[in-house]
């Protein structure tokens, strides 16, 4: 075990982030699908981590406090990791976008990188990570590619439904009524953005903004978000590693 | 398991497996969330008790009284003076509906997307689970908002109902409108009971409720202190006992409870550490046995200082004033005192704003965390203005909208320990 070494890991509804800091510097990371299992996977993801300090955030955070028992865990909210994370790879930051597999969330950050606001999602997936993955899979298209599939949809359709069944039911009846598939997908991401534009205006929605989460890969989200606010937007090289980053940071504060 | 109650529940008409099933996981949940708790004080053993006898002495007491030919009125609303039903020598109880149990049974009745609060009560009485709703000679309903306006009517084919108009402005006409329903309550009341409410029952039955609000504004004095000496789970627990149990014995016990925590305050004692951030619950109604919110607050490392709701402070801020001799200036009194309930039901509703604010800031609290029932318009709509009154007066608030299951708790905890992370 390293005493200079803290490590922060993110575990989400879809994937499992670990990143490793020494002295303030990135020296490790790695990542997992979380599977059914995800107390396994981390712990294949712990199994050669010198950190003697490990910082867990996400939902699975309070899983990792109680079954962790070799090294010392400490736990921080999503919200304040991404806040922490975001300081470190867009210092000006003052809004962060994240969208994961389960959850949406946006928190305002003030001038000195503190949480002002924020905001999640409800219980439904609606405008989650979830949402997409549910709609690319009745699209038959890997989820990977849905967004650049959706990009070249020519003609922007509305569908008003968010609830991830009623949106289903309704991609399903405009392709029965000839509808391109990627019209629709289209149409699915611009219902999605739409919803999280609002969740962002409702905290008041700040520049620049900082989009981290698996979600920010997803060309036709980032086009369309772009699009929607009037601004650009800042995405990290790594953009699913900002939680994971933010809690190892957290863990060098508490040091 | 046999109880010695099996055969007051059977002539009650409950349904007896449904009930000790309800029973059962009532216990577990108070045992979870109440006598987990470190450092209680000695009078919460009050508690204890009256809450494990909630079903058993507490309506053997009522089943007694109606043997004696007193009546009993159950409410559900805060407004529903519940100082005409003691001058007319009946027990009033407020009924709770807090819990998920009947929901499904509900839902055969209602939509789906009604608050849970209104699911509760049609669906105790539907699952056959509350004796306090089966010992009720009247249930009071009122026109407060439209979900329980219209649930009354089919409530009205399981149980007898009386409505109570409430207005909804607070102009000069509106309280004409509520001292005519006022009236009409007593007449009611009188007629149930075949007792007329005098000038000298209705006196004494002011002060004894006023004793009531005086004790539990005391006991929100000292809650308030420097290091915090009693949860706030246990101070909403009493909030929520004080509407079913006997008013002069509750009095009593929480007096005792206050000289206890007097004297925990004067010795610096606290339950919890004095960096705890001190915040304040404000919105729906949290009826037993509805901790769920508190709990998740209190064991994120917070402590609950001041609930802004009916089951609080919104039930004691007022008292009746006493200085009236003649039955009609009690009257009055009772429509002045009423009338100044901040109810969201309410438009405009400016007051609420205020004493929010003013309570937040006497309270001193870290923020507050606005509690709305899912599909509750009046609380939802609010909520916006509520944040704003709270952002202008600097103080943070977190909103959260949620109902009576347990499948959110994962997200509700990530929510308030984010908004603790943040007011720290
Ligand atoms: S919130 Fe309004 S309707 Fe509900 S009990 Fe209180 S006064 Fe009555
Ligand atoms: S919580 Fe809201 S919707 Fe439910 S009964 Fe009270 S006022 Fe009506």
């Amino acid at each position: 075990m390293n005493n200079n070494l803290v490590a922060g890991l993110d575990v989400g509804s879809r994937s499992i982030e670990l990143v490793v800091l020494e002295g303030g510097q990135l020296v490790d990371w790695a990542r997992l699908p979380t599977t059914f299992d995800p107390l396994a996977q981390c712990q294949r993801l712990l199994k050669n981590l010198k950190a003697r300090k490990l910082v867990a955030t996400g939902y699975g955070r309070k899983l990792m406090q109680e079954k962790v028992t070799d090294r010392e865990v400490i736990t921080v909210t999503e919200i304040q990791a991404y806040a922490l994370g975001a300081g470190q790879v867009c210092p000006e930051a003052r809004t962060v976008l994240d969208i994961g597999g389960q959850d949406t969330k946006v928190i305002a950050l003030d001038a000195e990188g503190r949480v002002t606001k924020f905001e999640m999602n409800d219980r439904c997936a609606a405008g989650t990570g979830k949402f997409l993955e549910f709609m690319a899979a009745a699209l038959q298209i890997p989820l990977e590619e849905f967004g650049a599939f959706a990009r070249q949809g020519d003609r922007r359709i509305q569908i008003s439904s968010m609830c991830t069944v009623f949106a289903e039911s309704e991609a399903t009846s405009l392709m029965a009524r000839g509808e391109s598939a990627a019209n629709i997908a289209l149409g699915l991401h611009l219902a999605m953005v739409q919803r999280t534009a609002a969740m962002i205006r409702r905290v008041g929605g700040r520049v620049p903004l900082l989009f981290a989460g698996g979600v920010a890969h997803n060309p036709c989200v980032r086009a369309l978000l772009e699009e929607s606010l009037g601004h650009g937007l800042f995405v990290p090289p790594e953009p699913d590693l900002v939680g994971a980053w933010g809690a190892a940071l957290y863990g060098r504060k508490k040091c | 398991m046999p109880t010695p109650y099996d055969e007051m529940w059977e002539k009650l008409n409950l349904d007896l497996e449904a009930h000790e099933g309800l029973l059962t996981v009532l216990g577990k949940f108070y045992g979870d969330i109440y006598l987990s708790q470190e450092g209680r004080l000695q009078g919460t053993e009050y508690l204890d008790f009256v809450l494990s006898e909630v079903h058993g002495l507490r309506i053997k007491e009522l089943q007694d009284a109606k043997a004696a030919g007193r009546k009993v009125i159950g409410a559900f609303c805060v407004f529903v003076p519940e100082e005409l039903v003691l001058a007319a020598d009946a027990v009033c109880v407020g009924l709770c509906a807090g819990a998920e149990v009947g929901s499904e049974a509900a839902e055969q009745v209602l939509p789906r997307n009604t608050c849970a609060l209104i699911k509760s009560f049609v669906g105790f009485k539907l699952a056959r689970l509350c004796p306090f709703i089966e010992s009720c000679d009247l249930v009071v309903g009122e026109t407060t908002c439209d979900g329980k306006k219209k649930a009354y009517e089919i409530f009205a084919d399981y149980a007898p109902v009386y409505v109570m108009e409430i207005p909804q402005m607070k102009n000069a006409c509106d309280r004409d409108l509520w001292k005519a329903e006022m009236l009409r309550f007593k007449a009611k009341i009188e007629e149930v009971t075949g007792q007329a409410i005098t000038a000298v029952k209705l006196k004494e039955a002011i002060k004894l409720v006023n004793a009531r609000r005086r004790m539990l504004r005391r006991l929100n004095r000292l809650r308030a202190a420097v290091p915090v000496p009693i949860s706030g789970r246990d101070v909403l627990l009493v909030n929520q006992i004080s509407f079913y149990d006997d008013p002069v014995r509750f009095t009593k016990k929480i007096d005792e409870l206050c000289d206890e925590l007097e004297a925990k305050v004067i010795s610096g004692q606290g339950v919890a550490p004095l960096d705890a951030p001190r915040l304040m619950l404000s919105g729906c109604p949290m009826a037993v046995p509805n901790w769920k919110v508190p709990y998740i607050i209190e064991s994120s490392g917070a402590v609950v200082v001041g609930e802004e709701s009916c089951i609080g402070a919104r039930n004691t801020r007022d008292l009746v004033d006493e200085g009236a001799e003649t039955l009609d200036a009690m009257l009055d009194a009772l429509v002045d005192r009423y009338m100044k309930i901040d109810c969201a039901c309410f438009t405009p509703n400016a007051e609420r704003l205020d004493h929010i604010v003013a309570m937040a800031r006497d309270l001193q609290v870290a923020g507050v965390i606005h509690y709305g029932l899912s599909f509750c318009q009046p609380y939802a709509i609010e909520s916006f203005k509520v944040g704003k009154a709270l952002e202008a007066a600097k103080i943070p608030m977190l909103a959260i909208e949620t109902d009576y299951s347990m499948e959110d708790v994962g997200q509700l905890k990530t929510r308030v320990e984010a908004f603790l992370e943040m007011v720290r």
